[in-house]
């Protein structure tokens, strides 16, 4: 029998899949990168895995990073999905919070994922406090069911009003729906969420219907493919919250995979920085339309509890938390009539993509502009798809659309384009930073994805960050997330009683189900974990107090009154300083996440060579503008940089997936993993 | 002169810098007014004339331009006392001076640099309560403002960086919320103190000199904007009048009614042939009626920045005496429904010069809604609330179904929360077919909210309009349907005298009130819609058989051939 010895991260992006492979038993690792198969993303992933593993047998875990979800969401080609719901309800999806797409400007749309006619009404009411005033009928939603198929749905969803309080209607009616339903895909609201908000909770638990036969089959034949070519190990998949879970919960939960791929990579990103002794930082992701950033503090990234894919596309599972702006390299520069030099939203995208692509843009972008000051190789374009760039046509577009409107000459409008850019990324930064009460100085930044590293010295300055941190292979950083996150599954409960009126016998007994099923997952995940965890949260307010604060309960706390209070005064001093003497106190859900700590990839086998040094590094060098001033600047092969390299700026290293740029005036610096590090001269 | 590249930097420092005023009151205000509704707003203003300089982006909309007489005001006072010092902090809720209701409290801080005057910084929230009537301060039977709130004129709140505890403590007692009123004063002041810091920075990494360059800058590129936006509509004039339903005292319809006048990249907006002044709450100051222009101008002309260089281009002419003058002692409370109709009225003319940058009128009232009672143990209950509906048609297509009021960005509690909260089951929370206007591009739906009371008796107010005349298409659209609200008693369901404005109804338990709020106006001719587009309606149920009949009898009839065939 093959030995089953190689770990690999699949990284499925818009572009390209990536792919990192771990070999356990020698320790070595390659890296893979072919392009994605839009349309059916399992070929170009079974292509990525031949590439590394000439034999699939010799596989013990495929870690998955999926944007198939994401996707589905964003270009709404999700299953036909019907809902059957309580009496005088049915528009509760469409009706959303009552919103608007934006502030200014009223010509907003909303199409809802399950249209009008496959929302369907049954009588059953259960009240707030979790009295049933009317029982479901379960030849009612029968009928139901059948017309939703009649109507051609191939996934139905059930929600209740109030079902987080008590979920017995709902679970009544799921097991009429199942008696008549041809395939699993049924779901209801309180196997989901059972958490209070109805338009939330119904939005997340259609998506998730939405979402399950398109994972689902994806899944499958992924599944499939891989065990007919000798594959025995097992597939695990990456949620939004940076766990990875088994393709079984995958395909019963598919929409905690809705940010799948952006999760990896700060997973990878925040273990980068930890190694390199770095605890805080700050992720950049600067992609072709936009620019997501990520907060990661004492090695731990922040989690939302809810985000919105698109305008009223409402998911709340937790997920870690990415801000993202319209500034990415095909962001298009203009003047705006009142002469004020903007960039973005709008994004030539990759087709026609930048000016200097040659493919019809005509709008210059960032990276035009950065082409113009010299930063990229004209001669060497990332990713492989061009042979060249068009130096002259993107210094054209600079001079005529930015230069001439602002009396600059091309050079200095393609520096303004820059240092506005990085203005607007900044603005980013400094809201998951500063904003939130951190100190820049205590914070790294770390750009991976093929563009930040242009930028990242740039934005440390302009922050006040401590160093930049550009890791070995930035380009397949979420590929490497994939193989070193834990297994999580999280779980959550409406509770809504004053702390005065807890049943804490109950409330113990609801904390202790969730930890058995988040045990019995990681039982039958065949893995082996270093460690287990499990987090133990209250959201709790005073009475009058819409928004809760999140209070940390210690595991081994013994359930009472007392340390419920005492755990949520703490935790509210610590965030507002001062408690409210007099005012109730109310605990409105629970949540608990179980977690299995996998082993840490050891992050010294990336390091160089040995045998390197950094006179075999440069390559030649070429002109570059920075600071008002063009510099004669030394070219660096980056990936033949000895470990404890030290370069003055300016300087550019340039690898296959990204090419960094070292200001005038700042060091950079090879750490023992290969990072290299960027900061200004003491 | 600044160089472009550093204004389009400092363009982007600045309005982060109010951003982040804004999120740090909307985090820690104690009332869900500010915190969830976002009813509240903060920026930089000039040190002479109170002109804005830069607004938050997440604040209420109708702040955006209001602010700017707030601090206006308590650069009158401190010139009149001419004790003005750094560290003080005036606070008001003036709504003649300061525009808006009394509801909003204004606070206003000097900030000094270098030992003179920089600029003012400005915070505004909506409080939960501030006494007078009506719990909540929504009272359509107010004749005089004193019957909607406690005035505080422009006094210091704050001397040299010392709180006057003398100030919080009149402000308490003249609250049923006091703890809610602390927890947002305190908010308020926070956002202040960071807005300070921020701009601290921001002067020391640029100086003074550059920063009030960029002031200036900024401030004529957005009136170069903004005429270069006005340039682009044909010269002409173009009118559009509306009424309210009545003023909640006296039964008579109120005329709003704008005559819009454009030569070369000038706009006049003339509201002369509006009603004067009334009795009741329905009133409003002139600072509010400009900001209420300010608002619906920015939601056509969507790129233009928020400082006082957009009003530049722009005059508006309301008489004194004008139901949009109030001065005191005028009711202004419900001052909301009436920008509503200004908003409307502006759509309705820019229709006419320029079908292509306008749209629809929205639902056009907010439906202002308290339930109030006393449960079995005694402890007593208030659930307020603000009802959406739909929005225009627009050139791009019909209107969004159940939104919020273009005036503000808030979103509506959840059912559960209420339900949770207060002892009431909704019964229907729905679309409500028919009530988008009719057009080639349909108005989006209002809705219908059906509300069963579990407990013994509640008191019910409700202040809305739209109950008489309806939200007009535009560009030969169809109007929406109605503002409907009914109450239940032992003989069955009942509308309230005023159509949409009640006082104090009581429901017992197991009775139910339902507000069928309006839909969007209308865009383009019905005729021309999409005979598909209406089969889609129909089976989507937004429109019923009968509405297609009247209001798309070609398309119906086509529809109604092929289903025969």
């Amino acid at each position: 029998m093959t030995k089953r010895s190689l770990i690999v991260g699949v990284d499925v992006g818009g572009t390209f899949t990536d792919l990192f492979f771990f070999d356990q038993d020698d320790g070595s690792c390659l890296v893979g990168k072919v392009p994605s198969t839009r349309g059916d993303a399992s070929l170009g992933f079974l292509d990525g895995l031949r590439g590394g593993a000439k034999d699939l047998r010799t596989l013990a875990t495929v870690i998955h990073g999926t944007t198939v979800g994401t996707n589905a969401l964003l270009e709404r080609k999700g299953a036909k999905t019907g809902l059957i719901t309580t009496r005088g309800f049915r528009d509760v999806l469409e009706m959303r919070r009552r919103d608007r797409p934006r502030t200014w400007g009223l010509w907003g749309q909303f199409v809802p994922i399950v249209s009008r006619d496959l929302r369907l009404e049954v009588a059953e009411r259960t009240l707030a406090d979790g009295t049933m005033r009317e029982p479901v009928d379960a030849e009612d939603v029968k009928t139901a069911a059948r017309e939703l198929l009649r109507l051609g749905a191939e996934a139905c969803c059930i929600f209740f009003v109030n079902a987080y309080a008590n979920a017995e209607n709902e679970r009544a009616a799921f097991a009429a729906v199942k008696s008549v339903w041809p395939n699993e895909y049924v779901v209801a609201s309180s196997q989901i969420l059972p958490e209070i908000r109805e338009y939330e909770r119904a939005s997340t638990t259609a998506l998730n219907a939405y979402l399950q036969p398109v994972v689902g089959d994806y899944l499958q034949r992924i599944d499939q493919s891989l065990r007919e070519e000798g594959f025995g190990g097992q597939i695990l998949i990456v949620q939004s919250n940076g766990g990875v879970m088994t393709v079984e919960s995958a395909r019963r939960l598919p929409i905690r995979t809705a940010l799948s791929g952006p999760a990896a990579g700060v997973i990878a990103a925040s273990h980068i920085a930890a190694s390199a002794g770095y605890p805080n930082v700050i992720t950049c992701d600067m992609g072709g339309t936009s620019f997501d950033v990520s907060l990661v503090v004492d090695g731990a990234s922040a989690l939302a509890a809810e985000t919105a894919i698109d305008f009223g596309l409402v998911v709340r599972t937790a997920m870690i938390e990415i801000t993202t702006i319209g500034a990415g390299g095909g962001s298009i520069a203009w003047v705006d009539r009142g002469g004020v030099l903007q960039i973005g939203p709008q994004s030539a995208g990759a087709d026609p993509g930048p000016v200097c692509y040659g493919l019809g843009g005509d709008e210059p972008t960032v990276t035009d502009a950065n082409l113009v000051l010299g930063r990229i190789n004209a001669e060497r374009p990332i990713g492989g798809k061009l042979a060249r760039l068009d130096v002259g046509a993107a210094r054209d577009a600079v001079e005529r659309r930015i230069g001439a409107p602002l009396k600059l000459d091309a050079v200095a409008a393609a520096d303004a384009i820059i240092r506005v850019a990085n203005a607007r990324m900044a603005g980013a930064i400094r809201l998951v930073s500063i904003e939130r009460g951190h100190d820049p100085k205590d914070f790294v930044i770390l750009p991976f994805g093929g563009g930040g590293a242009l930028h990242a010295g740039a934005l440390a300055r302009e922050v006040g960050l401590a160093k930049a941190l550009v890791p070995r292979y930035p380009g397949v950083t979420s590929a490497l997330g994939c193989l070193i996150a834990d297994m999580r599954h999280d779980y959550v409960q409406t509770i809504n009683r004053l702390l005065d009126e807890i049943d804490t016998a109950a409330l113990d007994a609801t904390i202790r189900g969730f930890d058995r099923d988040g045990a019995e997952l990681l039982d039958h995940a065949e893995m082996r974990f270093e460690a287990r965890a499990t987090i133990y949260e209250l959201d709790m307010s005073y009475v009058g107090q819409t928004h809760t604060i999140s209070v940390p309960l210690p595991p081994a706390a013994e359930l009472s009154r007392e340390t419920i209070l005492a755990a949520f005064e703490a935790r509210y001093r610590e965030i507002y300083g001062r408690l409210l003497d007099g005012i109730a106190i109310r605990l409105l859900n629970v949540r608990v996440a179980v977690i299995g700590k996998r082993s840490k990839f050891d992050l010294t086998l990336l390091a160089p060579d040995p045998g390197t040094t950094v006179a075999a590094a440069r390559r030649g060098s070429r002109r570059v503008f920075a600071e008002g001033n063009w510099h004669e600047t030394t070219i660096f092969e980056r990936l033949a940089l000895p470990v404890a390299a030290r370069i003055a700026g300016p300087a550019l290293f340039e690898q296959p997936d990204t090419t960094v740029f070292l200001a005038p005036g700042d060091e950079a610096e090879v750490d023992r993993f290969g990072n290299l590090l960027m900061f200004r001269q003491p | 002169m600044i160089d472009p590249v550093t204004l389009a930097v400092l363009k982007g420092r600045l309005e982060q810098l109010a951003d982040e005023m804004d999120a740090t009151l909307f985090r820690s205000a104690f009332n869900p007014i500010i915190a969830e509704a976002h009813d509240a707003s903060h920026g930089l203003y000039h040190r002479d004339t109170g002109a804005t300089l830069v607004q938050g982006k997440s604040g209420l909309p109708v702040f955006v331009g209001v602010m700017a007489f707030a601090v206006k005001a308590v650069i009158d006072k401190a010139r009149r006392d001419g004790d003005l010092g750094d560290g003080d902090v005036y606070i008001f809720n003036d709504p003649y001076d300061g525009g808006t209701h009394l509801s909003d409290f204004k606070l206003v801080r000097p900030y000094f640099r270098d030992g003179g005057l920089f600029c003012y910084l400005a915070s505004v929230g909506h409080w939960h309560d501030v006494g007078g009537n009506v719990p909540g301060n929504y009272n359509p039977a107010a004749t005089e403002s004193y019957q909607e709130g406690m005035h505080i004129p422009p006094v210091k709140l704050c001397v040299k960086g010392t709180l006057r505890q003398d100030i919080v403590d009149i402000l308490q007692a003249n609250s049923r919320q006091p703890g809610s009123l602390y927890g947002d004063l305190n908010g308020q002041l926070n956002a202040l103190d960071l807005g300070v810091r921020r701009l601290d920075a921001l002067l020391d990494a640029y100086g003074a000199a550059v920063i009030e360059e960029a002031f200036a800058e900024l401030t004529a590129r957005a009136a170069q904007l903004m005429r270069a936006n006005i340039a682009e509509l044909p010269d002409g004039t173009f009118s559009c009048d509306d009424f309210l339903d009545n003023d909640g005292i006296i039964d008579r319809p109120l005329k709003i009614a704008l005559d819009l006048r454009k030569t070369g990249d000038r706009l006049t907006l003339d509201f002369s042939r509006s009603a004067p002044g009334c009795a009741g709450p329905v009133n409003i100051a002139r600072s509010t009626a400009i900001a209420a222009c300010y608002v619906t101008l920015k939601h056509v002309f969507q790129d233009v920045p928020a400082n006082a260089g957009v009003l530049e281009p722009i005059d508006i002419v309301i008489p004194d005496g004008s139901i949009l003058a109030a001065t005191a002692p005028k009711p202004v409370g419900g001052y909301t429904e009436t920008i509503l109709r200004i908003g409307d009225v502006i759509f309705g003319a820019l229709a006419k010069a320029a079908p292509e940058r306008s749209n629809g009128p929205a639902y056009g009232t907010i439906n202002a809604l308290s339930l109030a009672g006393h449960r079995h143990d005694g402890r007593r209950w208030v659930m307020f609330s603000f009802f959406g509906g739909g929005h225009g048609g627009h050139p791009e297509g019909d209107g969004l179904n159940h939104g919020n009021a273009p005036i503000s960005t808030a979103t509506i509690p959840p059912i559960e929360i209420l339900e949770a909260a207060y002892p009431v089951m909704f019964t229907q929370w729905a679309l409500r077919p028919d009530s988008g206007g009719p057009g080639e591009h349909r108005g989006g739906l209002g809705a219908i909210y059906e509300i069963e009371l579990l407990e013994e008796n509640a008191e019910v107010f409700l202040f809305g309009e739209r109950g008489r005349f309806p939200p007009r298409g535009v560009a030969g659209g169809g109007d929406a349907a109605l503002n409907r609200f009914l109450f239940e008693q032992d003989d069955g369901f009942h509308e309230p005298p005023m159509a949409s404005k009640i006082v104090g109804v009581t429901i017992k338990c197991g009775q139910h009130v339902r507000i069928e709020s309006p839909g969007g106006g209308g865009y383009g001719a019905a005729e021309r819609r999409d005979p598909a587009a209406v089969a889609a309606d129909l089976r989507l149920g937004y429109i019923t058989a009968e509405a297609a009949a009247r209001d798309y009898p070609a398309a119906a009839d086509a529809l109604r051939r092929r289903a025969a065939e």
